[in-house]
């Protein structure tokens, strides 16, 4: 076998308990959306880890890119501000 | 003793067991990780039901024996399972037309032993339905998957169904033993399972593009009987060797 073909990747995300959000498990390979799930069940929910299963195909996924850190995520470090934590609450304020 | 009970019970675990065996020798040689632990789990489904019959069977037997003694103990004519499953891992498609083949089987078979009079059968039953219906769905797309595959991928599970076709017959060979325990409302009569079986098979066949292959009477002896195909010695002296050289051995 020289080539590849155990076909495309997929992206697993489990969700742990009902109502809870589904979490990225890990990734697999699969010819069809059939074979992903079964997939899915066998290697992420074998061990009683989840309640639900959401799947997407790896190349769906649009992703940040690495280079793009500076621009995008950098700015946000100098601003405390928008931490609730940064603003004192007036005495007796309730509910917040 | 109730020996129809007892034989009747050592014919599903032996199906289940000898099966889940074969499943075993081929862990870690899947075509794929994926598709290696999920069939690896479904080996395991099998050893889970074929314990708790033995365990019934050890029960019904009495005299202190355990389902550790009748797995590792009896002799190969003492085993009662269907030729298919002692049918050897020739290739991935022989694996998966085998699979097919006996999760069909199991289901209805199951769907019908849930509502055994037998609280035990009954209750085994209902944890094996839910496994088998699984079994099941994943083995049907894998037919589908290979039939509908690559031109290679449908010669080798056609030519994988009709070499394995003529042990079909013998999944619906009754006898005595099971007609009293049917009629008991206890076991099954395996003869009553082959249409809905039949039907099942022809979907999926149409739906992956494969020839049902004419039926031949193999044999007249059947591994439910306790006649075995030449493979099932080989692999009960795998199965057996660590129990058979340190018979007390504890872990």
């Amino acid at each position: 076998m020289s080539e590849d073909n155990q076909g495309d990747l997929w992206e697993v995300f489990i969700q742990p308990k009902p109502g809870r959000p589904h979490k990225h498990a890990g990734s697999l390979h699969a010819y069809d959306k059939e074979m992903a799930m079964k997939s899915a069940r066998d290697l992420y929910t074998r061990r009683q880890e989840g309640v639900g299963i959401w799947i997407v195909k790896a190349e769906e996924i649009i992703s940040s890119q690495p280079d793009d850190s500076e621009s995008f995520f950098d700015p946000a470090n100098d601003k405390i501000y928008r931490h609730p934590t940064f603003y004192k609450l007036p005495e007796g304020a309730k509910h917040i | 003793m109730n020996t129809n009970l007892y034989t009747y019970c050592l014919r599903l675990a032996d199906n289940g067991l000898i099966l889940s065996h074969r499943i075993a020798e081929y862990c870690s040689a899947g075509p794929q990780l994926e598709e290696d632990l999920a069939i690896t789990n479904v080996g395991l489904d099998l050893l889970g039901q074929a314990e708790s019959f033995l365990k019934y069977a050890a029960e019904i037997k009495g005299g202190g024996i355990t389902e550790d003694d009748l797995a590792y103990k009896r002799k190969e004519k003492d085993f009662l399972c269907v030729h298919l499953t002692e049918i050897p891992n020739f290739d991935y498609a022989y694996i998966m037309a085998r699979q097919f083949l006996m999760d069909a089987f199991n289901f209805y078979l199951y769907s019908k032993l849930v509502n055994s009079k037998d609280d035990i059968i009954a209750g085994i039953s209902a944890k094996a339905i839910k496994e088998v219906t699984y079994h099941l769905s994943r083995s049907s797309d894998w037919i589908v998957r290979l039939g509908q595959g690559t031109q290679e991928s449908h010669q080798r599970i056609q030519t994988a169904f009709d070499e394995l076709w003529m042990f079909t017959d013998e999944l619906f060979e009754s006898d005595e033993i099971e007609k009293s325990l049917e009629k008991e409302g206890i076991g099954v009569d395996s003869s009553t399972l082959k249409k809905d079986w039949q039907m099942k098979i022809n979907e999926v066949f149409s739906l992956a593009g494969i020839n049902v292959p004419k039926i031949e009477k193999h044999s007249l002896q059947y591994g439910k009987f306790g006649l075995h195909t030449e493979y099932l010695g080989y692999l009960l002296a795998e199965m057996q060797h660590i129990p058979l050289l340190y018979p007390d051995a504890k872990w």
